[in-house]
């Protein structure tokens, strides 16, 4: 008898449901920021190597291309961040039933969106953590 | 192990197209994967018109017409036509459903329709749940006790201890939730999956049973239980509104609890 199938599973489960996306997002933005330790790594030789290498490093990472990287990575962070509480919560037994999952999976997206704007404007604007 | 792609001989091809006689009136159509062990082919993708003049509402009575109106050798199980024998689970439109509760009237467009996700394939809809099965079987689904049993009655439990397991009880083993679960669907020669671990909590919080300790040293291994990461896709597609995301969580904290 020939060996059987494996039925399809990625490639016909619906992805943009309130559970699977959740999750893809939250281990997604997780290797983002992963990878994005590589810049603060990068920053943080630079601060050991002297003020050669500092003045070198700062010029790189103030590039107008690193602004879109640290957005991308500031969201990464918000919604790790925000996703990981909510799965705090449910490590204690709450939130579990559809509907509660449904609505936090809703809440989790508007927060960590609003906190990311909170950084931006924090990281970005001259003077707003200055005074 | 976690692998994307699906191996060579389950790659699925073009199919056949069954069109609707002409003059037919109400054509819904369907998209059905097949697959024939005899043949030697892969598995591959039928389109069915069909007329729905005749037919009942469900997805089921849909698949009944096509066999018996267009495809005698399309093959699907399917038993209560009511949702409680739990047979006709399939992966309908992209979740996990029965076939005998969805109706074709809360779904758009053509309607898709796969084996539950995962899973070796016996033939066209019909999944080989051997593994599924021992795993139910492999945390003993039976009430386990030390002491003996009153002699005058059965053993008796309050109305509150009933009402904790009535939920989880209620599991019709349709294996919805399990095939649901990526996680399931990378290590389920390891992970038990939601609805053994479902039917592992029904019996730890059973008044009666005596071998809580014994059950929950079992489920305490970084594969069998622990690889469950709260997706939540099972307790979604649950077709009788069970919870085994919330069973596990409980019995992740029991494990907690049981330390201090």
């Amino acid at each position: 008898m020939p060996q059987r199938p494996l039925s399809p599973h990625l490639s016909v489960y619906q992805m943009y449901r309130y559970t699977l996306f959740t999750s893809f997002l939250n281990r997604a933005t997780g290797v983002l920021l992963s990878i994005g330790l590589l810049v603060f790594v990068y920053w943080l030789m630079a601060v050991a190597g002297g003020s050669h290498a500092y003045a070198r490093a700062s010029a790189v990472l103030s590039l107008g291309i690193f602004k879109l990287v640290y957005m991308g990575l500031l969201l990464a962070f918000s919604y790790h961040l925000v996703a990981g509480i909510r799965h705090l919560i449910w490590d204690t037994g709450r939130g579990l039933e559809r509907q509660q999952a449904k609505r936090s999976a809703w809440i989790v997206g508007v927060v960590s969106l609003v906190l990311m704007l909170l950084f931006v404007y924090w990281a970005f604007c001259p003077g707003a953590h200055r005074s | 192990m976690t692998e994307f792609r699906l191996p060579p001989n389950s790659r699925i091809r073009k199919g056949v197209t069954h069109k609707a006689p002409a003059g037919a009136g109400d054509v819904r159509t369907f998209r059905i994967y097949r697959f024939d062990p005899t043949s030697g082919e892969n598995p591959r993708v039928d389109t069915f018109e069909l007329d729905l003049k005749s037919c009942g509402p469900m997805v089921l009575d849909a698949l009944i017409q096509i066999k018996g109106a267009i495809d005698s050798s399309l093959t699907f199980r399917r038993s209560c036509r009511e949702g409680i024998c739990g047979s006709c689970a399939m992966n309908i439109d992209g979740v996990n459903r029965l076939a005998c509760t969805t109706s074709m009237l809360d779904l758009k467009g053509a309607i898709k329709i796969y084996p539950l996700p995962h899973m070796p394939v016996v033939k066209d809809l019909v999944p080989d749940l051997t593994n599924f099965y021992a795993q139910y079987a492999s945390v003993k689904p039976w009430l386990q006790t030390r002491t003996p049993a009153p002699p005058d009655s059965e053993r008796l439990q309050s109305k509150e201890d009933q009402e904790k397991i009535d939920r989880p009880a209620a599991c019709i083993l349709c294996a919805c939730c399990s095939t649901a679960c990526p996680s399931y669907w990378w290590n389920s020669d390891r992970f038990l999956g939601p609805a053994a671990l479902l039917a592992a909590y029904r019996w730890i919080i059973d008044s009666r049973d005596e071998a809580t300790g014994e059950r929950l040293d079992e489920l305490e291994d970084p594969f069998r239980l622990y690889r469950c990461h709260t997706i939540m896709n099972c307790t979604d597609v649950c077709p009788k509104d069970l919870n085994p995301a919330k069973a596990i969580a409980e019995i992740k904290k029991m494990l907690v609890e049981r330390q201090s």
